[in-house]
């Protein structure tokens, strides 16, 4: 498995991951958007209604509509991930200063919600490799 | 838990900053004799930041510690008039307003220790008045730093203010530093007032540029300390050194597990890295 699937997988965990964070949903409770992460060349469309995420579907997509976009290589989301990430590597906006990652689309809701977008984005930071991959 | 009142004394000074009437709030502890240090916040935040400062007996027993939140931030109130203008600090306003209070406690060549926006200006007392002064300390300090966001996003009706704040530097701390602290740090930021933070960075974005002129520091004129966490991606320790190459005899220090807030994000650990130097400017002249 490359390192692409590996980071996906872990994304994909994002349903039941921010479902076991009630203070991250209570947080995130008027966010309803369906926004994109890209790693390298696997698309994710995360929808996320009333702060929690209701699914992650794997792309290619057909004429599939998302508010924004954040997209890395594998290597960088591998290095985000971390448990304990290295500095410059631990926070999304550290990784969009260098060029690392880019933040594309509609940014008012990411904005308007960034913490707990933030705070979703790293939650596979709990994840153990062995339990992300299996 | 026992009641317990700290050893700090608050209390509302009123003065003139630039020839305008303000009342401004200010913390201090410490001999009223000892060496006194003056301690400037962040962009966007206020003088709680160093409270932990305020009550190290360690820097206490020497130092009369002095911390003023800046007119508009804190419990310092905007000056009269502030609701038909937009908050601006510029290089100009923030040196006259350090001078203007010092001026105000009658301060005989205090310490200034300032972090980030804080960090910046002590470059401009060193370049502009280090007479003045018997130490300068600059916390996430550098001459310039490349901006990451535009700052339209801090002042906007569809965009809480206070939350964008705190989400756009809850990055800048080191994962390591604890939890309760962290938020508090935080919680500064959720507090302010709407276009508070975006006006201070004009002083840091676009005003304050001073890679023309750091080079004609002389710290045997007044001690340059700058010290600057390794999580900070704002002001990088890469930013710190690159200033402090182009001034002969500043000492710089890069504090591992620290970020952008290290007064106020991990206290404790700060103290290691903070106490050296009052140490050394207790021997200065």
């Amino acid at each position: 498995m490359d390192a692409s699937e590996k980071i996906a997988r872990r994304f994909e965990a994002l349903p039941r991951l921010i479902a076991a964070d009630p203070d991250l949903v209570r947080r995130g409770r008027f966010l309803d958007c369906d926004f994109e992460i890209g790693l390298g060349a696997i698309l994710l469309l995360v929808s996320v209604r009333a702060g929690q995420v209701t699914s992650v579907a794997r792309g290619p997509f057909l004429l599939k509509s998302s508010v924004f976009a954040i997209r890395a290589d594998a290597e960088t989301w591998e290095a985000f991930l971390e448990p304990r990430p290295k500095p410059g590597w631990h926070d999304i906006l550290a990784l969009t200063k260098t060029g690392r990652a880019r933040i594309e689309g509609n940014l008012q809701p990411f904005m308007a919600n960034l913490q707990v977008i933030k705070d979703m984005l790293a939650a596979p930071r709990a994840l153990a490799p062995k339990e992300a991959v299996r | 838990m026992k009641p317990r009142f700290e050893p700090v004394v608050g209390r509302y000074l009123h003065l003139e900053i630039s020839g305008r009437p303000n009342r401004l709030y200010i913390e201090e502890a410490g001999p009223a004799d000892g060496i006194p240090l003056v301690c400037l916040h962040t962009a966007g935040a206020d003088g709680r930041q160093f409270r932990h400062i305020l009550n190290d007996e360690a820097i206490t027993r020497h130092f009369r510690v002095i911390v003023f939140d800046m007119p508009w931030h804190g419990k310092s109130l905007p000056p009269e008039g502030f609701e038909r203008e937009e908050y601006k600090l510029t290089t100009t306003s923030y040196t006259e307003m350090i001078l203007d209070v010092c001026g105000a406690l009658d301060l005989d060549r205090p310490v200034v220790m300032g972090c980030s926006i804080g960090g910046r200006i002590v470059l401009n007392l060193a370049i502009e008045h280090a007479r003045r002064f018997r130490a300068l300390i600059g916390l996430e300090s550098a001459d310039y730093q490349q901006p990451w966001y535009d700052t339209d996003w801090l002042h906007r009706p569809d965009v809480h203010g206070g939350e964008v704040c705190a989400g756009l530097v809850s990055g800048m701390m080191a994962p390591q530093s604890p939890s309760a602290s962290r938020h508090e740090t935080l919680w500064m930021y959720k507090s302010g007032g709407p276009g508070v933070f975006k006006g201070d960075l004009y002083f840091y974005r676009i005003d304050g540029d001073l890679r023309e002129k750091v080079g004609c520091i002389d710290t045997s004129v007044c001690p340059l300390f700058l010290l600057t966490g390794e999580y900070d991606f704002s002001c990088t320790p890469e930013d710190t050194k690159r200033t402090a190459a182009k001034i002969k005899g500043a000492e710089v220090t890069i504090m591992e597990r620290l970020g952008h807030f290290p007064m106020s994000e991990n206290p404790a650990h700060f103290r290691t890295y903070i106490l050296p130097v009052l140490e050394k400017v207790r021997g200065l002249k």
